[in-house]
């Protein structure tokens, strides 16, 4: 028997997304939101100064939260705690790493910081969320040491179409790189800037080699349903609980559908009466498109 | 043999992956329905206060906790270790679910994701057995029933009462059947 252990492996890192499955992860701007999520049964919650709606709406320079915020919520929450740095802000990442925070997400809901590189997510022992539109930028992340790979649906929108959208996208390329000979794989990989051991992993296990969730516009029970149906393992839900005009109910709501997906009476009966969802944004009318930030 | 895998949240899938490679026919289970003639239950690692949320909205709680009470083999992991502790120390109020197993247990007892570790753990009956800590609880005391299959540091990480199991890690992502085996084995001459 050994006494030695270690942290930060993949092992671990993945592994808690793992555990995430079948769950909630819930944006929070204060504690007494996170306590909501949590009383509500979300399995994690996002801590961020404003919910992307806000941002959408504030326009200017969206960075990291004060981390007073994030302990703040972290003092509240039995959870685990997730925040965003911007894309290729390392620095930002190694803050949030300090903190304690128990997953970063690398995000383009806040302004992307370099144009060039995303964080080296290998060198830290917090393991990273990254969004991904297609299957080639979610072996990009991948390969940069992502952990989980969620869509990247218009955040703040309150419209499920452009995450559903990248989930397929990814499970169509996925289906085609398990059908594809050895030699398409290769050009494949090629096109897609990645190791080709990696895409012939995914070819071989039919599944990208760590959990993909949905992120972006989910504001209904039916929503999440909708996300799992086409293949998410969890969702995130940002806006769309706080923004709703009962966000306690759509809560519990949206946790027992997320379970419940596969079975349409108790969806429906989550969906009766419930308060209103967040209003919502036609996508061809939004000035910035987030889900083009990062590549 | 019909095992019964609680798939409310949580790593459910590889539980379900490891009991079918060890032969047994899985059934999810997330509503009261899907509970008829099991031999033996696995609860899974995943968020604990979202699962025993999730219990009593889908009217699990009550037919599955005499279910245990009456003596159905159960292995909990992680969180499934908490929803079967007597007591639960840092939990959110009324989190104790099915109070069958006698120990006292911590959540979150090692600290946050940067404290998740991975360590070999001598096991009593699976020498060398991959140990994968995730924000895992920790065992602070057992009653007197309870026998205690490996320790880390002094603490209990895998307990037994009976044919009630309960770990404090992830048998289902080391890759590792033994722990199953000796689960299913018991539960089998239950």
């Amino acid at each position: 028997m050994t006494d030695s252990q270690t942290t930060g492996t993949a092992r671990v890192k993945r592994g808690l997304a793992e555990m995430l499955r079948g769950g909630v992860i819930m944006d929070v701007v204060d504690p007494e939101q996170a306590r909501i999520a949590q009383d509500a049964g979300a399995v994690a919650v996002m801590a961020l100064e404003r919910v992307p709606s806000d941002i959408r709406r504030d326009g200017g320079v969206a960075r990291m939260s004060d981390p007073a915020m994030i302990e703040g919520i972290q003092k509240v929450a039995t959870i685990p705690v997730m925040a965003k740095c911007r894309i290729g802000h390392f620095a930002e990442a190694q803050v949030l790493e300090s903190l304690g925070v128990d997953y970063i997400d690398e995000s383009e809901v806040l302004t992307p910081a370099d144009e060039a590189y995303h964080v080296d997510k290998w060198v830290f022992t917090t393991p990273f969320v990254c969004g991904a539109t297609n299957l080639g930028e979610a072996l990009r992340r991948i390969n940069e040491g992502a952990c989980m790979i969620r869509s990247k649906g218009e955040a703040g929108t309150g419209n499920i179409v452009e995450a559903v959208r990248h989930l397929r996208s990814i499970f169509g390329s996925i289906a085609e790189a398990a059908a594809a000979n050895p030699k398409d794989l290769k050009a494949l990989a090629k096109e897609m800037r990645v190791p080709k051991a990696l895409l012939q992993e995914v070819a071989a296990r039919g599944e990208l080699p760590v959990p993909l969730f949905c992120a972006g516009g989910i504001a209904t029970p039916a929503d999440a349903s909708l996300a799992m149906q086409l293949g998410a393992q969890a969702v995130f839900v940002g806006s769309g609980i706080f923004k709703s005009e009962a966000p306690e109910v759509m809560a519990k709501a949206i946790v027992e559908a997320t379970t419940h997906f596969q079975d349409p009476a108790i969806v429906a009966k989550v969906s009766t009466g419930l308060p209103g969802a967040m209003r919502g944004d036609e996508i061809k009318t939004l000035e910035v498109k987030l889900a083009e930030r990062g590549w | 043999m019909k095992v019964g895998v609680l798939a409310l949240q949580g790593a459910f899938r590889e539980q379900r992956e490891v009991c079918e490679a060890l032969g047994a026919s899985v059934t999810e289970v997330r509503v009261p329905e899907q509970l008829g003639a099991l031999d033996a239950l696995v609860i899974p690692g995943g968020e604990s206060t979202t699962m025993a949320r999730l219990l009593g909205t889908s009217g699990l709680r009550d037919p599955l906790g005499a279910l245990l009470r009456d003596g159905l083999p159960v292995f909990g992991t992680c969180a499934g270790l908490i929803l079967l502790a007597t007591t639960i120390l840092d939990g959110l109020p009324g989190q104790e679910c099915f109070g069958v197993l006698d120990v006292t247990v911590r959540r979150n007892g090692y600290g946050r994701q940067q404290e998740s570790f991975e360590t070999t753990l001598d096991v009593v009956g699976a020498p060398a057995f991959p140990g994968v800590f995730i924000r895992a609880p920790v065992v602070e005391a057992v009653g007197p029933g309870v026998e205690i299959l490996a320790e880390h540091r002094g603490d209990p990480v895998l307990v037994r009462e009976g044919v009630r199991y309960g770990a404090t890690f992830h048998p289902e992502l080391s890759g590792d059947l033994r722990l199953h085996e000796q689960f299913l084995h018991a539960a089998r001459a239950a």
